[in-house]
């Protein structure tokens, strides 16, 4: 490998390159969402690809299958110019694509799925079910996939879903580009090491994965090259092993970010604010025991499934407990209802902020007024529009929420900014302990940084947290405490000198042991 | 600068969402222009007359009074099928309290629409907390409201009293403005739809119905007792239905427990035609009440040009789905561009 990369040269096809984009550009009404875009995957490389949200990423994957139209430039797989029209085409083509959301039909099963839209038939109408399965087992053993080919796809979890996509991507015969979007994003480090195994095994000489992450670590493993873009700009390319993190974040943003800040103290002297007791539920949880100190950042590990939503859901009465205490600032309380938690003062921002936490097609305003309707912006049953106006207003400059207006629809915000929105809901409701649940899930880098400060900032000025996170960088530079959490329970708190990726990972795999079988039992 | 972009699209986002709000009324209002127009133009000396047009009016004020409920419904994402014959039953229930047990007019009303909150209050507890698909449960109601019309009133209606009762029958057919020939029901739905309006819009009914049909997870998330609200918007529902029975039955000047079904769908339809999202989390009362009129106008120039009942309904049927397909064209265009 060279060790100065150059732009990939226009016009040359070079016939070591698998995939040539060159010079591609996208408008659409008011904005250039592409400018001049190449990047270019040689054959047996994996190529990271980053950029923040609304770089271009997704409109990029969007114009190589054949969703979108490209107004100018070029596609080249393997030397030959490349032209679909629908994902079918392109996967015909040789180039498969595996979304950021995934793409499956739930109550189909996993064979199903893979086969869909062109199922093993007989006199050309009817289905071949043991064919099916047949071919399924043969693809998941060849893939060393543990997949059950007749279990329905909702039934399975987000990282044997992806499996499942893999599998689908990787059961044409003709793929030589995989194209993956945020792979990562719902796995934990075991399973994103599962995953990096099979992009390994699918790497021969005449194949190429572009990896599109905002991981650094990950990609720091598995890439080879790494392409930057920008705001529909094509950046830069460099040999990864030469790269370091920070250099790759600073062409990403235009800006230096320190990575490497850690919390400045712990603040175990402080009064318990919560303090919850033998937690259990019917599902999952099993005797959670954890107090939290005001003005602490308490950190949630462990590896997906272990139940860390589960406890938070728990806590502000969204699922039913079987049993436990919740003291609250000393005083016993009951919470059946995400209603009492929030009279309480208990925020909860759940990880997935589009589901379950906003009404998309909603003002920011009304987002950010929503758990304090009653309480602050209504005259007994009329709202005070005025008020909420102000409030959200106020909450867009302490949050700096980038919006043109608080009237626009949350759902044209960025991820970071939607992100804030929601922080600001429970800060209008003076929410006193705020539990994030992947707060950084799905946002850039830049405003990754500014939440968090902003955690920081709500920490310092005396509030609760509890930041439930599948990032071990994230666990690790934020958090006072970490509690470490497996199969439903508490396997281990960690002091901040104490938490390093290797302590919580042990404490985190603790019990895989009994979910693997009981998984087998099942 | 990316955020500079982002803000770029953003603003556009909410220019295109004021526009589009707005270009929807503005197209129904102008559909109920054109099919007036059309009806003035195909019949020219019996259409576009004073007395004509406030027969429409008045023929509007029944769908008008269930679709302003229904709206509210359809709006947290939910529908409601037992309007029309909760309507019935309702009526069947005016009359008995007022004709049968003698309560005062004013009193027989007031029990009416308590009635009408209470069958509401059941559709809404079947929605909100048995968690039955609102469908289902209010297919239910209407079925059961359906029978117990005729078991109440033992299948025979039952007329009210045109001396004793007078008070009851003027408040729809009475003229507040004497010698003008406006009928009081028009100023009923007038003043129902001014309540809808205003709930819709100034209170946190409304705030809250429209974020339970926007996302109602993440509503109750947020500290919200969405099934408490959705129990309250059904049982509002129930009190416009109420107001309909009245209505009717003191335009009728009696109950008839046989009819009533198929008011439920021309009342969806008309929350349809005015731009109101099956999906949930968007409608407008001034869209329903425009809807309600299309409605109205195309039966009675129907009517007047002598085409057959029969053929109304396909008409209207059809207009519904123009309406819809057009609404659903432009806005798939909006979210691709």
């Amino acid at each position: 490998m060279t060790t100065t990369e150059t732009a990939p040269a226009p016009g040359v096809h070079d016939p070591d390159l698998l995939l040539q984009v060159e010079g591609v550009g996208k408008t659409f009404p008011g904005v250039k969402a592409l400018e001049d875009m190449r990047f270019d995957l040689r054959k047996g490389e994996v190529l990271g690809l980053v950029g923040e949200n609304g770089a271009g990423k997704s409109t990029l994957m969007k114009l190589l299958t054949g969703i979108y139209t490209r107004e100018t430039g070029d596609f080249w797989l393997d030397g030959e110019p490349l032209s679909v029209h629908t994902p079918k085409e392109a996967q015909e083509a040789g180039l498969s694509i595996i979304h950021q959301e995934l793409n499956l039909v739930p109550h189909l099963s996993v064979a199903e799925n893979i086969w869909l839209g062109r199922e093993p038939v007989s006199a050309g109408f009817f289905t071949r079910p043991g064919e099916q399965v047949r071919a399924t087992r043969e693809l998941l053993d060849r893939l060393q996939m543990s997949l059950n080919p007749k279990a329905l796809v909702s039934t399975l979890s987000v990282a044997q879903q992806q499996m499942v996509e893999i599998a689908k991507a990787l059961s044409f015969e003709s793929t030589k580009v995989l194209i993956m979007d945020e792979p990562t994003a719902a796995l934990n480090d075991a399973e994103v090491d599962q995953l990096h195994e099979l992009i390994r095994r699918f790497i021969t000489p005449s194949t190429g994965v572009v990896y599109i992450s905002h991981r650094m670590a990950e990609l720091k493993r598995i890439a080879d090259r790494i392409t930057v873009i920008r705001d529909g700009h094509y950046i830069d390319t460099m040999p990864m092993a030469e790269t370091s993190l920070d250099d790759v974040i600073s062409k990403m943003v235009g800006r230096a970010i320190n990575t490497e800040a850690r919390p400045e103290n712990v603040r175990t002297d402080r009064p318990v604010v919560l303090q919850v007791s033998n937690l259990s539920t019917k599902t999952l949880l099993k005797d959670v025991s954890f107090e939290v100190y005001r003005g602490e950042i308490l950190g949630f590990a462990g590896l997906m499934g272990a139940g860390r939503t589960e406890v938070a859901r728990a806590v502000v009465g969204a699922d039913p407990i079987d049993s436990g205490e919740i003291v609250l600032n000393g005083n016993t309380v009951t919470i059946h209802t995400p209603a009492r938690a929030a009279e309480l003062g208990i925020g909860y921002l759940s990880e997935d902020r589009k589901r379950l936490g906003l009404m998309l097609p909603l003002p920011v305003s009304h987002n950010i007024a929503i758990s304090s309707m009653s309480a602050k912006f209504a005259n007994g049953f009329f709202v005070r529009d005025k008020a909420i106006r102000q409030a959200a207003e106020d909450s867009r400059t302490l949050l700096s929420i980038k919006t043109p207006s608080v009237n626009q629809l949350v759902k044209y915000l960025s991820g970071g900014n939607q992100q804030k929105a929601i922080i600001a809901r429970w800060l209008v409701k003076d929410c006193d302990i705020l539990i994030f649940d992947e707060p950084t899930r799905g946002i850039d880098v830049g405003a990754k940084e500014e939440i968090y400060q902003l955690l920081n900032k709500l920490a310092g000025e005396g509030k609760t947290i509890i930041m439930i996170s599948s990032e071990l960088p994230e666990v690790l530079r934020m958090s006072h405490r970490v509690i470490v959490m497996a199969d439903g329970r508490i396997t281990g708190v960690l002091s901040a000198a104490e938490a390093t990726q290797e302590a919580i990972m042990t404490l985190a795999t603790h019990r895989t042991d009994a979910i693997t079988t009981q998984k087998a039992e099942n | 600068m990316s955020t500079d972009s982002n803000v770029t699209t953003a603003a556009k986002g909410v220019r295109r969402g004021g526009l589009r709000e707005k270009l929807q009324q503005l197209m129904a209002l102008l559909g109920l222009l054109i099919i007036f127009a059309a009806f003035s133009f195909a019949s020219p000396t019996y259409f576009p007359t004073y007395s004509n047009v406030i027969s429409i009016l008045y023929s509007a004020v029944v769908i008008g009074l269930l679709a302003l409920g229904a709206t509210l419904v359809i709006i947290t994402g939910g529908i409601d099928l037992s309007v029309g014959t909760g309507m019935t039953l309702s009526a069947v229930m005016a009359a008995t309290f007022i004709v049968t047990w003698g309560l005062p007019v004013w009193l027989g009303i007031l029990c009416t629409l308590l009635f009408g909150a209470f069958l509401g209050l059941v559709n809404g507890t079947n929605v909100a907390i048995l968690g039955l698909p609102p469908f289902i449960a209010t297919l239910a109601m209407m079925l059961v409201a359906q029978g117990l019309a005729l078991v109440i009133s033992k299948a025979i209606p039952i007329y009210f009293d045109p001396v004793a009762h007078s008070s009851y029958l003027w408040l729809s057919n009475g003229e507040l403005i004497p010698s003008t020939g406006f009928p009081n029901a028009v100023v009923v739905l007038v003043l129902a739809a001014l309540v809808a309006f205003v709930l819709l819009n100034k209170t946190l009914l409304g705030r809250y119905d429209i974020s339970i049909g926007s996302n109602e997870e993440a509503t109750a998330l947020s500290g919200i007792n969405t099934k408490k609200w959705t129990m309250i918007i059904y049982s509002v529902a129930g009190v416009f239905t109420a107001l309909g029975a009245i209505m009717i039955s003191a335009r009728l000047g009696s109950a008839q427990p046989a009819t009533g079904a198929g008011y439920e769908l021309q009342a969806i339809a008309a929350v349809v035609i005015g731009g109101t999202s099956l999906s949930g989390g968007k409608g407008t009362i001034v869209g329903t009440i425009i809807g309600a009129l299309i409605i109205s106008v195309i039966n009675n120039g129907l009517q007047i040009m002598s085409m057959p009942q029969q053929w109304q309904n396909v008409i209207l049927g059809l207009v519904i789905l123009v309406v819809v397909f057009i609404d659903q064209l432009r806005s798939k265009r909006a979210a691709t561009t």
